[in-house]
């Protein structure tokens, strides 16, 4: 089963700490949905909120369009599987996958084959006489999933569940995540602080900071079209440069810039229409430097190449451009372009990349 | 010459090293025999002469006989006494632990006011000697009119071993089964069902050691069973009743036979519980 998930106004607040600040949100039904951001920034909070665990301090929340205000963890359409796994460790896995079903009252042999059938979705069938304690971390996590399913929940809480596992493990938990819950439909909203994560899994993702939603898209969208200073950071390295808005028009605008002079369709001035006048803040990835010679780029001048690394897919280089070489900026330069610090290279930028952000 | 004399000097040095660390070696397995002969000669002793072939229980040893461990079966009193404690023990120890694992479960997983306060209170008759214990309860139920039984023994014992069950059973409650319970209460569990199915059962080697511990405890416990007992006594107040009227090798044999039943649950709980713990 499935439902859309919808938060109100969610504030909560310790003392004089704000640890979710008016928070509103609408999930769809069957949707992946990430909660990303630093530890503190009221993640946590917001999964305990659905979850029941935590009561708001104002605002509400409602699953399948019902009013969850005073409803028990219990009696909600939500399951949470938790960062440390937290498996009965005195029972066998089968019992484990079938703890809820008991306590919905289901006889034994109906239950046990149902707990098989879920142990079976996560690969650990043949584990299932088997205790946690036997299990290496990888399976443990596959087990509080299947245990979690298995309850067949409307919504799955699932609170940095990846986050003990080594890289490796982790890249492949996030695959079965993903193909797990496109087979059974089930709405996940997916806690963790780290960017790779979710964009590998979410189908959008919650940028959170301070307790307040600072983003909410898709990762392309999050990633190529950031709409605060801070998820622009967060999802990515990105190098900040300060502009003024000199001429505006319904398709562009003409950007001046300490380095040269940038004009960037409308579409990129994500937060309001370019005024001419403006402050803002050019986002530029480093691998929106581009050629100097392909069409669609802009020429900045020339920059020294003060430091570079091999990278493997690309050199990441530190640019002091000519024009203000008092500004650093970090670009990705092709693997066949050998560059040495010390070189000077024609700096040029490809503005359909780029995103303009008011001045913070 | 200077160097000859010099390498003489070391060996001799080096040979002095080697002499001290065997005398110090020495020296700390004599401490130690002497640390278990101090804790267990008596034992053996009274061990030994409860095979005495005689009428007493005193050097020098007259040979082997199980004639006073017959005679201790056959002691109707004995055998009453005997069954009285086991029953006293059980019960009390059950009491003991069952009470002793909610007060645990409350302070452990809810903000009550005053906790430390009342653990502080919790744990408090451990401190207070077990005369003192039994003469305050023996003027209670006097005031209550509660005639003394082995009921009031066993209330007894409850009293001084709750707050060793409770010691041992917080002790284990870890942080990190908060999750655990949480996730069951999560999938639909009731407190008593989080209690009785994940709480109780992740917790059971440390309930079955404070089990075992305050069985042994009231299995050999005999003030407050001679203070609150009158017909029906226990274990060691019918021995203490036998030794007035002399020694006599068949206290000896009761006596080993008490020793042997505490080495035996005590074994019990070491491989069963404590081994299986370590592996897990």
């Amino acid at each position: 089963m499935t439902a859309s998930v919808s938060i109100r106004n969610a504030t909560k607040t310790y003392g004089p700490f704000k640890a979710l600040d008016d928070v509103s949100l609408d999930i769809d039904a069957g949707e992946f949905i990430v909660l990303l951001g630093p530890s503190g920034c009221g993640k946590t909070t917001l999964l305990s909120i659905l979850g029941g665990f935590t009561t708001p301090t104002a605002g509400s929340v409602s699953i399948g369009g019902r009013d969850m205000t005073g409803v028990a963890p219990a009696r909600r359409p939500t399951t949470t599987m938790f960062q440390d796994y937290a498996l009965f460790p005195h029972m066998r896995l089968v019992d484990n996958v079938g703890f809820g079903l008991r306590m919905r009252g289901l006889p034994k042999n109906e239950r046990d084959d149902k707990a098989m059938g879920f142990l079976n979705l996560v690969g650990l069938k043949s584990a299932a006489r088997k205790k946690p304690h036997e299990l290496s971390g990888g399976q443990r996590q596959r087990v509080a999933l299947a245990r979690a399913l298995a309850v067949d929940p409307d919504v799955l809480l699932l609170d940095e569940p990846l986050g003990a596992l080594d890289l490796k493990l982790r890249r492949q938990m996030q695959d079965e995540l993903k193909a797990i819950q496109q087979r059974v439909g089930t709405t996940f909203v997916h806690v963790t602080h780290d960017q790779e994560e979710a964009m590998a899994i979410a189908d959008r993702i919650v940028v959170m900071n301070q307790g307040k939603v600072e983003d909410f898209g898709a990762p392309a969208e999050i990633h190529m079209r950031p709409k605060s200073l801070f998820s622009a950071g967060f999802m990515g390295e990105i190098n900040f440069l300060q502009g003024r808005v000199r001429e505006a028009a319904n398709d562009g605008a003409r950007v001046e810039t300490p380095v040269g002079t940038v004009v960037l369709p409308a579409a990129n001035f994500t937060i309001r229409k370019p005024v001419p006048g403006d402050d803002v803040t050019l986002c530029i990835r480093p691998e929106h430097f581009c050629d100097a010679a392909s069409h669609s780029a802009v020429r900045l001048g020339e920059a020294h190449i003060t430091a570079s690394a091999f990278f493997g897919t690309h050199f990441r280089c530190h640019l002091a451009p000519m024009a203000a070489n008092q500004l650093s900026l970090v670009a990705h330069m092709p693997q066949a372009s050998a560059v040495r610090p010390g070189e000077r290279i024609p700096l040029a930028l490809d503005p359909s990349g780029v995103t303009a952000l008011a001045v913070a | 010459m200077a160097f000859e004399q010099q390498a003489r000097t070391s060996s001799l040095l080096l040979r002095q090293g080697k002499m001290k660390r065997v005398l110090g070696s020495c020296l700390s397995w004599l401490y130690l025999a002497c640390i278990y002969g101090f804790i267990f000669l008596p034992v053996a002793v009274l061990v030994l002469f409860s095979f005495q072939d005689g009428r007493l229980p005193v050097p020098p040893f007259n040979g082997v006989s199980l004639q006073w461990y017959e005679a201790v079966f056959a002691d109707r009193k004995l055998m009453a006494a005997l069954a009285n404690s086991f029953l006293v023990a059980t019960t009390s120890s059950i009491v003991a632990c069952a009470l002793g694992f909610l007060a645990a479960y409350a302070l452990a997983r809810y903000r009550l006011p005053g906790s430390a306060w009342q653990r502080g209170l919790l744990i408090a008759p451990m401190t207070v000697s077990y005369l003192i214990i039994a003469l305050g309860l023996l003027a209670v139920l006097n005031t209550l009119g509660i005639p003394l039984s082995l009921w009031t023994v066993g209330i007894g014992h409850v009293v001084i071993n709750l707050p060793l069950c409770f010691a041992i059973i917080y002790a284990s409650m870890g942080d990190h089964h908060i999750n655990i319970e949480r996730a069951a209460r999560d999938l639909g569990a009731s407190d008593f069902k989080v209690m009785t199915l994940v709480t109780a059962p992740m917790l059971m080697p440390s309930i079955m050691a404070a089990f075992f511990l305050s069985v042994t405890f009231s299995w050999d416990e005999f003030i407050i069973a001679f203070l609150l007992s009158r017909f029906d006594v226990t274990l060691p107040v019918e021995i203490w009743s036998m030794l007035r009227s002399g020694l006599n090798p068949k206290t000896n044999a009761i006596g080993s036979l008490v020793f042997l039943i505490s080495v035996a649950v005590l074994l019990v709980l070491e491989l069963a519980l404590f081994g299986r713990s370590r592996k897990s």
